[in-house]
């Protein structure tokens, strides 16, 4: 197996009594797009940064193309950032601003310049070379910062919450671009973002990070249809979770009691007893017939949220109210809040957490 | 009645303003007096003490000074001011408020508090009274100024600026060099052009701590003592224009910096 392209060991970061990131060890590979995706406060932010240079981790250690570069201050790294707020230099042209990195490695202005065009033409702004950063619109002032960042050809370009600025439409246009721009360069690029659809549209590898920890990491289809915890079961997209316990393991069959009634669900290895945690997806939850496999009673709906495409439905179970169901309904559906429908699913949809 | 409240809210607005300027209008009216006294009637305009200012070398020389002393004691004054707004606003200190405090403080203390610790200061040092022990003088007072103006517009919006600097590889001292003076610049400008104007024309500590070469405020003092001649008019006048423009100066820049 090839080395990876940076190598985060065991790292745990404390700002004063909080501990932001608890033992957090993480593999990059190179040529990928990942997305640390978490809630504020999760820790992601300070991962980047920890990977930028900015912050010292209090333990573990970070490798760069196997080079130890814990210590290392962001200057010599071979890592770039892109800002949330882009921190573009006020007082530069567009063009210095994107030839500035270049510059500091001592490249003669001629072929900064010829390069900074080049990086700007990439990202679609090979006109804007001579303006001034406030003479741009948001979505143009972070491909500046995009091609500031990516004309020194780091190893690792970090993006942080690059998006988190831009209005729904640009976004989703913005994210389509970022993909491009990355399979082109080929350069790895580390993206934090709170949004999942984000996530799910961009990364080619997806860390799900709740508390300073790594929930979950995969492919952003692996992290989708099999969530390992509760947390990203909801997180990455929503859930509706069943709690339960293990009333018999007989061969590859459990057999889990909830208050919706019994689940048989193929699987081993936990005993009689064990508490679990059962996701189902919305799109996989059926009503108003028993067509799944999995019965789990009645439910009396509360809500009907009309989406364009679907409609987003919310029922209480009538076996436990404190359950709430989620699910999809065609956008035809006649539906109306108050009805009381079936619900049931497909077992091969359910989705066993360890609780 | 709401025209006479009108007439009256403007009368009161011309003696407002009659009561600040008239003296200065006074002042630079007489000094084009043709006549020997400063004191109507008006037998001018006559630009004689201005021509007698300018051939004056103690005057002219101590014009030298002043701007000389204003200048370079700006000058190291807005650095000091700005390397130490530069320190509070980016690095954790250990009692950070209390010194800040600290170095606002000479704010409030009155010139003449100043120019005596000084001149007691200097003395048991061994400096001698001199335009430097001057200037050292006007740092004292226009730091905590400069310090107070760069400080106050090195906000955190900077702060990724900077980061962006050293990520693309700049070490510290072009970070600060070819990013933080720059966007500063407007706060740098003003804080330095006010310093001027502050250092122009102060008397207290340019007279306590300067001897046989002086600044123009102390020379104009030794001037008035022989009693008012449109001469001590020209020159104050003359004082007074150099301050206009360099307050002017000092808004142009603050005003530059709020348009975009």
């Amino acid at each position: 197996m090839s080395a990876p392209l940076v190598d985060i060991r065991a790292v745990s970061h404390r700002f004063g009594e909080h501990l932001a990131l608890k033992d957090v060890s993480l593999r990059i590979e190179p040529g990928s797009y990942t997305i640390l995706l978490g809630p504020s406060g999760s820790g992601k932010t300070t991962l980047l940064s920890i990977l930028g240079g900015f912050v010292r981790p209090s333990e573990g250690k970070v490798f760069i193309r196997g080079e130890d570069c814990t210590t290392m201050p962001p200057a010599r790294r071979p890592t770039t950032t892109v800002f949330q707020d882009y921190a573009l230099f006020p007082h530069m042209s567009v063009g210095n601003n994107v030839g500035f990195g270049l510059r500091m490695r001592g490249v003669d202005g001629t072929t900064r310049a010829a390069k900074a065009r080049e990086a700007l033409a990439l990202v679609g702004l090979a006109s804007a070379f001579d303006k001034k950063p406030h003479q741009l619109s948001g979505g143009q002032r972070q491909r500046v910062a995009l091609a500031r960042a990516l004309v020194v050809e780091p190893a690792v370009l970090l993006l942080d919450e690059p998006l988190g600025a831009l209005d729904l439409k640009l976004r989703r246009q913005m994210q389509d671009e970022l993909k491009a721009i990355q399979k082109r360069v080929g350069t790895a690029f580390v993206h934090v973002t709170h949004d999942q659809e984000e996530a799910m549209a961009l990364a080619d590898h997806c860390v799900v990070m709740n508390d300073g920890r790594i929930e979950d990491e995969g492919t952003p289809e692996r992290v989708y249809s099999r969530p390992a915890t509760r947390f990203s079961a909801t997180f990455m997209g929503e859930s509706t979770i069943l709690a339960g316990t293990v009333a018999e393991a007989t061969g590859d069959t459990l057999l889990i009691r909830t208050r919706c009634g019994p689940v048989s669900l193929p699987g081993s290895s936990l005993p009689a007893g064990a508490a679990v945690a059962l996701a189902i997806r919305p799109e996989h939850i059926v009503l108003g017939s028993d067509a799944g496999g999995v019965r789990l009673g009645d439910a009396r709906v509360s809500d009907v949220v009309f989406q364009g495409s679907f409609k987003r439905v919310l029922a209480t179970s009538a076996l436990d109210p404190s359950l709430g169901f989620i699910a999809k309904a065609p956008a035809a559906a006649g539906i109306q809040p108050g009805d009381t429908v079936a619900v049931s699913c497909d077992s091969q949809d359910i989705i066993m957490l360890a609780d | 009645m709401r025209l006479a409240l009108r007439i009256l809210g403007g009368l009161y607005a011309i003696a407002i303003y009659g009561f600040i300027f008239l003296p200065v209008v006074v002042l630079v009216l007489f000094s084009l007096q043709a006549t020997s006294f400063p004191i109507p009637p008006f037998t001018g305009p006559s630009l004689r003490w201005y021509e007698a200012v300018l051939t004056d070398t103690r005057l002219t020389a101590a014009l030298v000074n002043s701007l000389l002393v204003a200048s370079l004691s700006s000058l190291v004054a807005v650095t000091l001011g700005f390397l130490s707004a530069w320190g509070f606003a980016r690095f954790v200190l250990p009692g950070s408020a209390l010194l800040r405090g600290l170095i606002t403080l000479p704010l409030t203390v009155s010139y003449l508090i100043i120019g005596m610790g000084l001149l007691v200061l200097f003395n048991w040092v061994g400096v001698p009274k001199s335009l430097i022990a001057a200037g050292i003088g006007h740092v004292v007072i226009n730091l905590p100024l400069c310090f107070a103006i760069i400080y106050s517009q090195m906000g955190d919006h900077q702060v990724n600026i900077e980061r962006a600097a050293r990520d693309l590889g700049a070490p510290e001292w072009k970070v600060l060099l070819l990013i933080t003076v720059p966007v500063l610049a407007p706060a740098i400008f003003a804080a330095f052009f006010l310093s001027m104007t502050f250092s122009w024309d102060e008397f207290v500590i340019s007279f306590l701590l300067t001897r046989f070469d002086t600044t123009l405020p102390v020379e104009i003092w030794n001037l008035l003592r022989s009693g008012l001649n449109p001469k001590t008019n020209a020159v104050g006048s003359l004082v007074f224009a150099v301050s206009i423009v360099l307050v002017l100066l000092f808004e142009l820049t603050l005003l530059r910096r709020k348009k975009p």
